[in-house]
């Protein structure tokens, strides 16, 4: 396998860099969110939940977007074993994002929304990210050149580039009179969009999460294989088609549901398998030399199994009557960003910034300390989350229903934990970073 | 190849059927209403609050809060806010419209969970 010299670095180094502070801030912002929840009109006047919400949200899903972007541009090379077709559009994609997202992160300040739900920012800011992505398309496409006989990887960054434009712009068609005027008609196109749109960036992800897995255990036969392609397509399936579990509820056509029902969540389970059948192959020595990278892996393969237990089951509709609406929806989310995008973005994240780093360099300790701190503490902010869901899930299912704030009184105690639990995770993670940082230093000086 | 195109395909047709035949057809135009919707997200009730149970978490749903409360407790939340729920710098004009809005979305349907029966397929209606 060729190294990548650090002129080429220079083009993934800077987003995977980025996203690393996106990620801090986003945390930082999620515990400020979850404060507020234990401590009523913390900060009502200046930053208040619905601004300190997207910003934690945007932080966060741009940690995922631009590591994932950063890490399709250094494995691209890597793989094609060539150059970037352009340097320069690879850097204006860079600066167009990273100007939109501070321009977004600001403008929650001043009370400035999308106010839609999930992902929100004001839809101006939409444009120069679509023409960011325009250009990290073209550059894409450009570097591949023929897409004949292409590893799995390939397909996947090229199916999650094309999907994530086609489900941004249609997010955006409530910008339409027609599309926005009747409630279920646009909620029902919106959740199509955010559906495919959460899809379409773990597309990129877990192909980058292929290829370093074969970089790193040397094998290279599973990425052609007719196995791989057929799990691919059937997370392309769920991609274009499951979205509606998030509308069970919503009276909108039931044929959508059902499709859904019927489609639903294979793909975890297809990443699940993929790396446990890496996990054989993987010889003890390239195991030790790669550790940090191969343990998130490991870790995120643990977190696919119990998010993959609790999404099918809400997948359900006759579950999901109970688990909607409620904190299980967030145990859900945060656990599959956390425990499966975010280990995975911190494995390959150590494989961009401190290739072959020393073992016995900088504070091994720390970074062992802070990867079981993250899981632990992962493990109790899942699991006091779910309880406050199956809480809140049999108030909303009770004849005579108390007030919603003695309910959310009773739920304090495990926001408390959830709190407490964030802040051990954040720890976690920064404890984690840091060594990511030291290695870094120590790899570039070298 | 074959298979890729194939989905594609599909799903684009999909896209365009559901874009062409929106769920609900026949509905009353409801000028307010469709201003409340703008005035609900320019201040982003949805960071709180859900509607058919999307949303945030940290208020309650409100798709049916129109049958469920008065115009004037609705008004008097806006004005005042509570503990956790800011004062909004609102207008009169933009509470009716908001109080517009949620008149028809607690028209489109309700989102109490207790309405569905559970099927043995696992359904529901
Ligand atoms: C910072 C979070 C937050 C934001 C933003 C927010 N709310 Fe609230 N809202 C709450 C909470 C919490 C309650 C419940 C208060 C209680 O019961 O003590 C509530 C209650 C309400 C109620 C009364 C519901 C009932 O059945 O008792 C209405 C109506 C309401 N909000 C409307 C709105 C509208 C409209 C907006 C946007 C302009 C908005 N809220 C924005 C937090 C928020
Ligand atoms: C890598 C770290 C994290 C990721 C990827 C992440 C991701 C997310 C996502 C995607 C949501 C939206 C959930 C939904 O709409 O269902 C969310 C909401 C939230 N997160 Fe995080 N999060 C992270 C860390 C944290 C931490 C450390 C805290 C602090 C305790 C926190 C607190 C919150 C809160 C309070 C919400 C809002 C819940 C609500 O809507 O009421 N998050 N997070």
């Amino acid at each position: 396998m060729v190294q990548l010299n650090n002129t080429n670095k220079s083009i993934s180094r800077p987003f995977t860099i980025t996203s690393i502070l996106l990620l801090i801030v986003g945390m930082l912002f999620g515990i400020m969110g979850s404060l507020q929840y234990i401590i009523p009109g913390l900060l009502k006047e200046q930053l208040s939940f619905e601004k300190i919400r997207p910003m934690h949200v945007s932080s966060i899903i741009f940690w995922i977007i631009i590591g994932s972007v950063g890490s399709v541009f250094n494995y691209l090379q890597l793989h094609t074993q060539k150059k970037l077709y352009s340097r320069m559009l690879a850097k204006a994609t860079f600066f167009i994002f990273s100007i939109s997202i501070i321009v977004i992160l600001f403008s929650y300040c001043f009370g400035i929304f999308g106010g839609r739900e999930y992902w929100e920012f004001n839809p101006i800011i939409a444009l120069p990210i679509f023409i960011g992505w325009i250009l990290f398309m073209i550059n894409f496409i450009k570097s591949i050149g023929s897409f004949r006989n292409q590893p799995v990887y390939v397909w996947m960054w090229l199916t999650g580039i094309f999907f994530f434009l086609f489900t941004f712009l249609e997010s955006y068609l409530w910008l339409f009179p027609y599309f926005r005027n009747n409630i279920v008609n646009d909620m029902t196109i919106q959740w199509k969009s955010y559906g495919s749109m959460v899809g379409s960036w773990n597309m990129l992800l877990y192909g980058s999460s292929i290829f370093l897995m074969e970089k790193i255990s040397d094998e290279k036969k599973y990425s052609s294989s007719p196995i791989a392609f057929a799990l691919y397509f059937i997370g392309l399936f769920n991609l274009m088609f499951n979205w509606g579990h998030h509308i069970y509820t919503l009276p909108t056509y039931p044929f959508i549901k059902n499709i859904s029902y019927l489609v639903s969540m294979t793909e975890l389970l297809i990443l699940g398998r993929i790396i446990f059948l890496w996990k054989s192959t993987l010889t003890k020595n390239l195991k030790h030399l790669n550790s940090i990278t191969y343990r998130f892996i490991l870790a995120a393969d643990v977190w696919i199994f119990s998010t993959l237990l609790l999404a099918i089951a809400m997948s359900i509709p006759a579950i999901n009557i109970y688990t909607h609406g409620t904190h299980i929806t967030v145990a859900h989310t945060m656990g599959a960003t956390i425990g499966i995008n975010s280990f995975l973005l911190l494995a390959i994240s150590f494989d961009i910034l401190a290739t072959h780093h020393n073992n016995d360099i900088g504070n091994k300790k720390y970074v062992n300390l802070g990867f079981w701190m993250t899981n632990i503490s992962l493990f109790i902010f899942w699991i006091s989350l779910i309880i406050a869901g199956i809480i809140k899930s049999k108030w909303q299912m009770t004849l005579n229903k108390e007030p919603f704030s003695t309910m959310m009184l009773q739920l304090k105690p495990f926001f408390i934990v959830f709190c407490i639990s964030g802040m051990a995770l954040f720890t976690g993670f920064i404890l984690v970073i840091s060594s990511l940082i030291k290695y870094h230093i120590f790899y570039k000086r070298k | 190849m074959i298979v890729l195109l194939l989905l594609l395909f599909c799903y684009l047709l999909y896209s365009l059927i559901l874009y062409s035949e929106l769920p609900v057809k026949l509905y009353s135009k409801n000028k307010e209403g469709e201003i409340g919707k703008l005035v609900w997200q320019k201040y982003n009730c949805n960071s709180c609050h859900q509607l058919y149970g999307l949303g945030g978490y940290l208020g309650p749903d409100l798709t049916n809060v129109y049958s469920s409360r008065s115009k004037e407790y609705i008004k008097s939340f806006l004005m005042n806010g509570t503990a956790t729920m800011p004062k909004f710098n609102i207008n009169e004009y933009e509470i009716n419209s908001l109080i517009q809005y949620f008149r028809s979305i607690d028209n489109s349907g309700k989102s109490d969970p207790r309405i569905f029966r559970i099927k043995t397929d696992g359904t529901i209606e």
